[in-house]
């Protein structure tokens, strides 16, 4: 599962490297087996060494209140009153979605600073960031945090570090109730699929997996008992796509942009040598005849644009 | 007639141009950076894409001031009024330097007017826009729908200014006088008359008519 190869790069224009064919790794979250006891946030920091600050309560057991620069994953809680007037605790770890079309990398302005791994991992590359938080107008998710320290976006890097040497994230490791799996995208999928069939034999008759086609799949999944309605869990999109607005602003329209600029200096050119300047003849000039050098009176006439009066003279 | 020159601009006018024209170039310059990949390179003019991020607001807000000062001392001269439609139907006339039938005008053509004003609009909605996606102070205050308007606008009007500024650029380069008229702010009596007749006639009404007496050798 390791990967050398970057299969795309911010801010760049020629083909990656894409010869070789890796499989796709996967974290598939199970909603329907999360207890919520946070191992996995403290996993988190623990390998990464991020040391977010305690912070306050705002009256949920979401804590810290949201993912930040140090903390790039985050439990959210969610009360949840079902059409049987149950209530269901819904429980979602927040982070990355690793999509295979990321709108960070999308929209990333400075070359190199966000890649995609051949394995599916969107890593950030924060000594080629430039601090614009683009890829947070870019984000379909609401995931990147820019940091108030040093100004440069980090999160969740699907622990590419250990990956790369065939470790599983460090969350994955921790969970104590095998709610976060890992391994290749096909293998999470067929994981998933029976996970599936059991939530539904036991009533969940909309119980789902969770790998939206709007961002070309995630390589990180969910099992939620109401597929049919994600944004139940605090908020996870139903049909994540790339605005429209960050599509236009980095689709097409930039390059045909450069090209109106050049072609605006191009004709400017053209004209030039076609038309030719505008020069004054002097011999249209009504004392022209007189063509000693002349002294600039001193106490010549300044013309005041701030005077009304200067348009709309008619022709006598 | 007398033959001395005309003050198109005074100093103060002139500086106040020339500081918005470089705040342009800096800001113009630090923004295609960001603005297209293949502009990037230009991110090592400002020492590297940190410091484009950081002085690009800036150079950006400094325009804006700048301009204002400009609006300021402009903007009356700058409504469409009397000949300006004519001149605008007889644009084609104008592009070929052909002088039969364009009509005269005050001290700005239509053409500078136009221009005048849709680089207010540029400016209003690159300030505005600029305000919202300014990520070190201000964009924490937006929803992100507002930032993702803004950051399309931004570039839209980038774009159209930048559009602007080329033909505001290539005009004083093909009229002839126009560059030193900014630069050191005279104009002949010639160019004034053909250029801006009407702005000719009312400035040299108020001229005495003594031609000769006040030449010193």
């Amino acid at each position: 599962m390791a990967s050398q190869d970057i299969i795309a790069r911010s801010a760049t224009t020629t083909p990656p490297p894409s010869i070789r064919q890796q499989e796709e790794v996967a974290k598939l979250i199970d909603t329907t087996k999360c207890i919520g006891c946070k191992a996995c946030q403290v996993a988190c920091s623990e390998w990464n060494e991020l040391r977010d600050e305690v912070g306050h309560s705002y009256g949920t057991y979401d804590n810290p209140h949201d993912l930040s620069a140090e903390t790039w994953t985050l439990m959210r809680f969610t009360e949840h009153e079902n059409t049987d007037g149950n209530l269901e605790w819904l429980i979602r770890k927040d982070g990355c979605m690793h999509c295979a079309d990321p709108g960070c990398l999308k929209a990333c302005p400075s070359p190199g600073a966000i890649i995609k791994h051949a394995n599916g991992i969107v890593d950030f590359n924060q000594d080629h960031c430039i601090g614009c938080g683009y890829c947070i107008t870019g984000c379909p998710f609401n995931i990147p945090r820019i940091s108030q320290k040093d100004h440069k976006a980090y999160k969740c890097t699907l622990c590419s570090d250990r990956v790369a040497v065939g470790l599983e994230p460090a969350c994955v490791k921790t969970c104590p109730t095998g709610a976060i799996v890992f391994g290749s995208k096909e293998d999470m999928k067929e994981h998933a699929a029976e996970r599936i069939v059991d939530l539904k034999s036991r009533g969940f008759d909309n119980a789902g997996l969770y790998d939206p086609d709007g961002v070309g799949g995630t390589h990180v999944m969910y099992v939620l008992h109401h597929a049919d309605s994600p944004k139940l869990y605090a908020g996870l999109p139903d049909q994540p796509v790339i605005s429209p607005l960050v599509g236009l602003w980095k689709g097409v329209s930039k390059p045909l942009a450069l090209l109106a600029m050049g072609a605006a200096v191009l004709a400017g050119f053209f004209h030039y040598v076609r038309v030719g300047p505008q020069r004054v003849e002097e011999d249209e000039h009504p004392g022209a005849a007189d063509t000693s050098v002349h002294v600039v009176d001193p106490a010549v006439h300044v013309f005041d644009p701030g005077k009304p009066g200067a348009q709309g003279e008619e022709r006598p | 007639m007398s033959d001395k020159p005309i003050l198109r601009y005074n100093a103060n006018e002139r500086t106040n141009h020339w500081i918005v024209a470089i705040l342009f170039i800096f800001a113009g310059l630090s923004g295609l950076a960001l603005f297209h990949p293949a502009l990037f390179w230009l991110s090592h003019l400002f020492g590297g894409g940190p410091w484009t991020r950081i002085l690009h607001p800036f150079l950006g807000v400094a325009m804006f001031v700048f301009f204002l000062g400009l609006v300021f001392r402009f903007w009356r001269a700058n409504f469409i009024s009397g000949n300006d439609r004519l001149w605008l139907r007889r644009i084609d006339r104008v592009m070929r330097n052909e002088e039969e039938g364009v009509p005269p005008i005050g001290k700005y053509n239509p053409g500078q007017k136009l221009l005048f004003w849709t680089l207010l609009i540029c400016m209003l909605v690159l300030l505005l826009s600029g305000i919202v996606i300014w990520r070190a102070w201000f964009s924490q205050y937006f929803d992100i729908g507002a930032i993702r308007l803004a950051t399309l606008l931004h570039a839209l009007a980038a774009f159209v200014l930048v559009l602007s500024i080329i033909v505001h650029i290539y005009a004083g380069i093909w009229i002839k006088g126009s560059v030193s008229a900014m630069m050191h702010g005279w104009v002949s009596r010639a160019w004034a008359k053909k250029h801006h007749e009407l702005w000719y006639r009312e400035v040299t009404r108020e001229d005495p008519p003594a031609p000769g007496t006040r030449k010193k050798g």
